[in-house]
């Protein structure tokens, strides 16, 4: 018996159902080891009859995906609509923004794919790119945070 | 065409209700939520939660495109659009069949053909389905035509509206011309089409609908009828089934005609056939198609015992009818109460906020189909129902009694609901009696005596 590609989906996603953290598994000298990521945790559904209260909302957002800044007094740069991030025009094109570049509140920073239908995001804050986590080709949510910003010192 | 994930484009009870099929039957869900209902108790409980958009529904839920490309991002093989926002469009049925996704409800030509309610009457006319003298006021010449016809009170509807939006009594002919472009331009702001029609006033009348199932070719059964005569301003609160004080053969006749009429049209899918029906005059007329799961579909569920979204997945599939209309079985009466925040004291204005307790009933034969945990919020962007509570008993007393000792076990505090309301309405003699006219609502209030508190 061997371990097919689906077979190893099938076993992710019973780990996605169970309790567990990580899962080793060995069949006939394969060795399997899954870890569940940190990101993207659905909290526990409230047991019936014993009341819960809900966070407040505003310690909902940013969406899970996000990580921490990398320094402080950074910008967000959040997805205006649910679609595809592009970072670049087209594919194999030098992207819209990097690590470092000058930004104005104008500059298209990428795109967003909703049913073929291309809607540019704009920086909307002066200053210098610091961090780009929206993902080339990836669906991100509308409020994800995009790229993070060190805003111009106001002269 | 096992469906093995599905996209939820719905809020509230109903995306609660949809998940919870959903989990029977190992399918995976993802819910695409607004900002306002990311810690929404449907959000917690489905296996994924996408943000869509902002809280106002035109900016999230009802953003046809967006919904479809969360489907397609999060790779579901289907969309449940629940009822309300986008589950009428046809524009979202139609995305979904070009975009290979398994939309689960009608097609996009059945959805578009009982949306215009004057298309949807001709079917009925021409089906043999009683529909109510009148018919289309293009003109303001064939209006006054078609009004000295069928005579006063009549109704002016719009053939975009349904569920009695839209709607306008006229008592005297001479009033007509003024009412009709009155009607016409709010018709043509509320859902983007002018087009009125006319149709006799039933001053007697009762609300009862007829719950099919088709396979889209053409089979269809039904799973009874339920009475949802007590409205206010043609908005449903309490529902039953079956219909109390129906004669056998009106009550087959009825069923009979909601089959007919979607089988005439193929029909694919859970729908709704409503009809008003003439207590004086022992008629029922035609009044239009609701094609979606419908909010007083538990009480469907509790006297056949079959899961009507578990149906429409099966449908969805491909898999057909998993029963024929003699394995339909009907046992005992079931009754529901729309439980609303909003205050009968300020005439049911509805109030949003934070429900600080809920605490809601249990026992045997009683349902509660909700979202709301002590602790939810209630967003300002949405309708204001909070629970569905239903009760079921081997007959309609036992029922009715269930559902009096349920409302008054439960507790929401924090807001107001219009659960005190409940209890009134089903402690009154002429609701006891059962069979209700539409107008009995609207009688209670005036002879009620005012509340001293809420």
């Amino acid at each position: 018996m061997t371990l097919t590609a689906k077979d190893v989906a099938e076993i992710m996603r019973l780990l996605e159902e169970s309790h567990f953290e990580s899962l080793s598994l060995e069949i006939n000298g394969v060795k399997l080891n899954l870890q569940r990521g940190s990101a993207a945790r659905v909290p526990p559904a409230p047991e019936s009859g014993s009341p819960t209260v809900a966070s407040t909302p505003a310690t909902r957002h940013p969406t899970p995906k996000s990580k921490p800044p990398s320094e402080p007094g950074l910008t967000d740069v959040s997805s205006p609509l649910l679609g595809v991030f592009y970072g670049a025009p087209k594919p194999g094109e030098p992207p819209f923004v990097q690590v470092g570049t000058k930004v104005n509140a104008d500059t298209v920073v990428g795109i967003i794919e909703v049913m073929k239908l291309m809607n540019s995001v704009r920086a909307g804050v002066a200053g210098e790119v610091v961090e780009i986590l929206g993902e080339n080709g990836a669906l991100v949510e509308y409020g994800e945070i995009l790229l993070r910003v060190r805003p111009e010192a106001v002269k | 065409m096992s469906i093995r994930r599905i996209l939820i484009a719905n809020r509230g009870e109903i995306a609660v209700r949809v998940i919870r099929t959903c989990k029977a039957l190992g399918i995976e869900t993802v819910l695409a939520a607004s900002e306002a209902d990311l810690d929404s108790l449907p959000a917690r409980l489905a296996d994924r939660t996408l943000c869509i958009g902002p809280a106002r529904p035109a900016e999230s839920y009802l953003k046809t495109e967006t919904v479809v490309q969360a489907a397609l991002s999060a790779e579901a093989d289907a969309i449940h659009p629940g009822y309300g926002f986008l589950s009428e469009r046809a524009a979202l049925a139609r995305l979904c069949e070009e975009e290979g996704l398994n939309f689960i409800g009608p097609t996009s030509a059945q959805i578009k053909a009982v949306g215009d309610k004057l298309h949807a009457r001709a079917e009925a006319a021409a089906g043999e389905v009683p529909v109510a003298p009148g018919g289309a006021a293009e003109t303001l010449g064939e209006a006054m035509a078609v009004g000295r016809d069928i005579g006063v009170p009549l109704l002016i509807k719009a053939v975009g509206g349904g569920g009695g939006r839209g709607m306008k009594r006229v008592d005297r002919l001479e009033d007509l011309p003024h009412a009709l472009e009155l009607a016409a331009a709010e018709a043509g702001a509320a859902f983007g089409d002018a087009r009125v029609y006319l149709e006799r006033y039933v001053a007697h009348g009762r609300h009862v609908e007829v719950q099919v199932l088709g396979d889209g070719k053409g089979e269809v059964i039904h799973l009874g009828e339920r009475d949802c005569s007590v409205q206010r301003r043609y908005q449903k609160l309490i529902e039953e089934t079956p219909a109390p004080r129906l004669s056998e053969s009106l009550r087959d006749r009825i069923l009979e005609a909601g089959v007919r009429f979607a089988k005439r049209l193929q029909y694919r899918s859970a729908g709704t056939v409503e009809f008003l029906l003439d207590a004086e005059r022992d008629a029922f007329y035609f009044l239009e198609m609701n094609a979606r799961i419908q909010v007083e579909h538990a009480v469907t569920e509790a006297v056949t015992g079959i899961d009507l979204v578990a149906e429409q997945i099966a449908i969805a599939e491909g898999r057909g009818l998993r029963l024929s209309q003699d394995e339909v079985l009907f046992e005992g009466c079931a009754m529901e109460c729309r439980i609303n925040a909003e205050d009968p004291a300020r005439d049911f204005q509805p109030g949003p906020g934070m429900v600080r307790t809920a605490v809601w009933p249990a026992g045997e034969g009683v349902r509660v189909d909700t979202h709301i945990v002590s602790g939810s919020y209630i967003p300002p962007f949405y309708d204001s129902l909070l629970a569905k509570i239903i009760a079921h008993g081997p007959d309609r007393p036992s029922a009715l009694k269930r559902l009096r000792q349920a409302i008054a076990s439960t507790r929401v505090e924090g807001l107001s609901t219009n659960l005190a309301f409940h209890a009134e309405v089903l402690a009154d003699p002429e609701f006891e009696r059962g069979g209700v006219e539409t107008s009995f609502l609207a009688r209670f209030l005036e002879r009620r005596p005012l509340p001293l508190e809420t």
